[in-house]
């Protein structure tokens, strides 16, 4: 079964490579670019099992995420 | 004869230099490579800095799961002395031996230069109170110390900061935190270099504050 993770920055953690990213746009004329937040997508292939929701976020509470900076959303099938 | 082991994980770097530090205080440097299950017999623990597994997902979040690291943290919780040096800082901040996290620098430079620290906060075995001001190297990328107001008004409350950028943090560091320790002092993560200015003609000497706080501290 497939597995997606999304791990992006909670609010107000200092993102300095999002905002390079913002000037970038900013710079290619998009101006409409208000705000870039840069996060981690993980793709997984994991088997199927009744607890596989919660072991997926025990895997993003242990591993996959940084939870004093970081949150996460996981998807399945 | 006192002994120091320093803990080697792929892709440390300044480990070598770490143990050379540890012998020029007349104590013993002991290896450990990160595979190992049980700690040798040591009075003190180095978590030296590089850049364990590539720094691959964030710095020290594999190095984390090591299989020395559950040894080490028992160590620590029996109040030995441990010190995570730069990215050995990074692994002692995702095991949570000592609290925050580092961040990206917030001017997004790798930065490598002198800086002068701040000695303060409660008394460790790596370091004095006192307020003297050292001088030591910083080389990192992700050198930003962050918390959350809860976690830093308690940090700061308690004294655990320890080392403070003497002129601002050049990575961003929230209230300029270089180096901080856990609750009861002996766990210590810090950001610059102690170990490469230990001899003159060498950059400096100043590094030699920290081991000679270890030596009295062992004493």
């Amino acid at each position: 079964m497939r597995a997606k993770v999304y791990v992006t920055l909670k609010a107000g953690v200092h993102d300095p490579a999002g905002k390079a990213v913002s000037g970038g746009l900013q710079s290619l004329g998009y101006s409409e670019v208000k705000e870039v937040r840069i996060g981690k997508f993980f793709e997984m292939e994991i088997e199927d099992r009744p607890d596989a929701e919660a072991r997926l976020r025990e895997m993003c509470e242990k591993l996959l995420a940084n939870t004093v900076i970081e949150r996460f959303r996981v998807e399945l099938g | 004869m006192r002994r120091v082991a320093v803990v080697t994980f792929p892709g440390s770097n300044c480990d070598a230099d770490a143990r050379h530090a540890v012998r020029l205080f007349g104590m013993e440097a002991v290896p450990v490579w990160h595979k190992d299950t049980a700690l040798p017999k040591v009075d003190a623990v180095i978590l030296p800095g590089g850049f364990s597994y590539g720094d691959y997902l964030r710095c020290g979040a594999i190095a984390r799961f090591s299989p020395i690291m559950p040894e080490v943290v028992r160590f620590a919780s029996q109040g030995g002395p441990v010190l995570g040096i730069c990215n050995g800082f990074q692994v002692l901040c995702e095991v949570g031996l000592v609290p925050g996290v580092l961040l990206r620098n917030s001017k997004l430079r790798f930065l490598c230069q002198d800086v002068n620290l701040r000695m303060e906060g409660k008394p460790t075995p790596w370091s004095r109170p006192g307020g003297e001001t050292i001088r030591i190297p910083i080389a990192h990328m992700e050198g930003h110390w962050f918390a959350d107001d809860e976690t830093l008004a308690r940090v700061e409350g308690e004294g655990q900061v320890i080392f403070r950028y003497a002129d601002g943090a050049p990575n961003g560091a929230m209230r300029d935190v270089a180096g901080v320790c856990n609750a009861s002092g002996n766990v210590v993560g810090l950001m610059p270099h102690p170990e490469r200015y230990v001899e003159a003609g060498v950059g400096g000497t100043d590094g030699r504050r920290v081991f000679e706080a270890l030596v009295e501290a062992l004493a």
